[in-house]
């Protein structure tokens, strides 16, 4: 048994996601990124259950592994009770861990992902947060969020929300007190040293690519992994 | 079938919903895209229900966009949600219910993994310790903001000013329900009717007088897929869901999709929007869209509540045409006003959505 595949056991959820797959495809036939990526989650488990270190650190280093949306619409249909999607969520902790992910265009996109949505978690104990949803960014939330955006307090207001203010309410201001308990929960569990290994292998593979990554969102790294594909990662029709 | 042995395996998929007394932790998509939405929810449940319910303003966010696409470990997820239990125990409260399907199914989960693997909870419990000194006990009772509102559906019909009903025709409105994805695929029991039949939406749908649509891709995902949309480059896929569905659903004419998941409202409301841009197709009758609710805007609306109050102005795809049908009065000049009734301009027109 090899090395990667014993860490990868060290993860209470490979040990519920994997137990011995027939093969029978089910999960790809459900599987929402499997109709539009070139991606099977069938192939994957058979992969894993080979238990062959080199198969597993190609995977780890692969674009495969971030294709899946984790709909976890495999873990209802799988008749062996296997978990495909949860076993993504390994694979992607341990490429993180050991800096595999900045070796795929998809797996390099953590970094975008950790300097938006993680940096709001800490800073103002959400996952979204309206000022930070920048129309441009996102043509797609059409004219009513431009107008959203544009009139946020006063929209907020006239909804109920007690925006950015103490005490309860919608999208209120959460205490320093509360975030200082996050920021230690982070330091304590390995939320900190996760966020500070995507900052750390992606500053080397900026390097490597010539690429400037600085503190930014609008730096031509970030820019450039929020924005582009360089490959077709599409299912051929 | 005798109706003995139907009952007994409908029974296996009925959750328990607690009765009162709610510790309540909002979603972080619905706060920043469908606030009226949550504040409609505690209207209802205090000024209709008469129920106890209780939001401690230290609640922080799950994580769990951020544990679903991976930034966030396994152990980080489980000690905030961890926190959360403990803001609940030390408030005196016993029941928790999560505004967000994400959460409902990170709390069910981190729950699951806890009964299976008791040396994680305890790990746990000493990391909150370490890093904020507090303890909690596990919920007695977990439920979803919709399965409240589907616990008490038959009152707030009771309550009812509206039917789902078409005035003109008198027949019942088609209605497409879409369940959010961690609603109930992963641990079936834990949602009303599993993940195969799930009844949630459909149980409020059909009290309120509506018919529900049975189409292909009903069970499709929206098409959030976390990492999927939250990188742009990755949002093909999330679009391309969504266009699934709507091909899929629009043989059936639907008068309006019914949610219950935070972001699904969201992204089946604008990607109406971005495939009309991108490819001039609307899915309702004459270049409009088709209105999509979050439940506790239906039961709002059915109850008689001001559309403008419930928020439905933040909707891209108008629901006017809808409230129509229901003859929901409204007032069109007052739509896009502030809370001291100074006018906030209007959005612009999109290039073949039908706007107003």
């Amino acid at each position: 048994m090899g090395k990667l595949y014993d860490k990868l056991t060290e993860d209470v959820r490979f040990i519920e996601g994997l137990k011995a797959c027939l093969n029978c495809g089910t999960c790809t036939a459900i599987c929402p990124a499997a109709a539009f990526y070139n991606y099977q989650p069938r192939m994957l488990v058979d992969i894993l259950q080979t238990r062959d270190d080199e198969k597993i650190e190609a995977l780890l280093k692969s674009e495969t592994i971030w294709y899946c949306g984790e709909c976890m619409s495999c873990v209802t249909r799988c008749p062996r009770g296997n978990a495909p999607g949860l076993l993504i969520t390994t694979l992607r902790s341990l490429s993180q861990e050991l800096g595999y992910f900045v070796e795929s265009e998809k797996g390099r996109q953590q970094l975008a992902i950790k300097r938006t949505v993680g940096e709001w978690i800490l800073n103002y104990g959400y996952c979204l947060f309206p000022a930070n949803i920048l129309p441009e960014m996102h043509p797609e939330q059409g004219p009513i969020w431009e107008w959203e955006y544009a009139n946020i307090e006063a929209v907020m207001e006239r909804l109920g929300a007690n925006y950015q203010q103490s005490g309860p309410g919608i999208l209120r201001k959460i205490p320093q007190e509360a975030l200082d308990e996050i920021r230690k929960i982070f330091d304590e569990t390995g939320g900190t040293a996760r966020y500070e290994k995507i900052e750390e292998f992606s500053r080397k593979k900026a390097n490597e690519l010539g690429i400037n990554l600085d503190e930014t969102l609008t730096c031509d790294y970030i820019r450039h992994i929020y924005t582009v594909n360089m490959k077709d990662h599409t299912q051929a029709l | 079938m005798k109706i003995e042995g139907k009952r007994q395996i409908w029974k296996e998929y009925q959750k328990e919903i607690a009765e009162d007394h709610f510790f309540y932790v909002r979603s972080c998509v619905r706060q920043n895209f469908f606030p009226g939405s949550e504040k409609t929810f505690l209207q209802i449940l205090k000024d209709e229900l008469h129920k106890d319910i209780y939001e401690n303003p230290s609640h922080t966010t799950c994580s769990g966009i951020g544990y679903h696409s991976d930034i966030v470990p396994f152990e980080t997820s489980m000690t905030m949600v961890a926190r959360q239990f403990a803001l609940m125990t030390e408030s005196g409260y016993k029941n928790l219910a999560t505004s967000c399907i994400t959460s409902f199914g990170l709390y069910t989960e981190i729950l699951n993994t806890w009964h299976h693997f008791p040396e994680v909870e305890e790990r746990i419990r000493r990391h909150l310790k370490n890093a904020t000194g507090r303890e909690f006990k596990v919920p007695d009772n977990l439920s979803h903001a919709s399965d409240i509102i589907y616990k008490f559906r038959n009152e707030i019909a009771k309550k009812g000013k509206f039917r789902l009903i078409n005035r003109e025709t008198g027949k019942p409105l088609k209605v497409v329900e879409h369940i959010g994805c961690h609603y109930s695929r992963m641990f079936p029991s834990k949602g009303i009717g599993g993940a195969e039949y799930p009844y949630v939406l459909t149980g409020m749908i059909e009290e309120w007088g509506g018919e529900v649509i049975d189409y292909p891709e009903r069970r499709h995902c929206c098409g959030f897929g976390f990492r999927q949309y939250l990188i742009q480059a990755n949002r093909g896929y999330s679009i391309a869901c969504s266009k699934k569905k709507f091909d899929s659903m629009r043989p059936y004419k639907p008068d309006f999709i019914l949610t219950n998941c935070p972001g699904c409202p969201m992204f089946l409301d604008r990607w109406q929007y971005a495939i009309s841009e991108m490819e001039g197709i609307t899915y309702g009758e004459n270049g409009s869209g088709i209105p999509v609710l979050t439940y506790e805007e239906l039961a709002g609306m059915i109850l008689g509540y001001d559309p403008w109050d419930l928020g439905l102005q933040v909707h891209q795809v108008p629901v006017e045409p809808l409230l129509d049908k229901i003859g929901i009065p409204y007032d069109p000049s007052s739509k896009f006003l502030g809370k001291d009734g100074k006018y906030l301009g209007k959005p612009a027109v999109p290039t073949f959505l039908k706007f107003s």
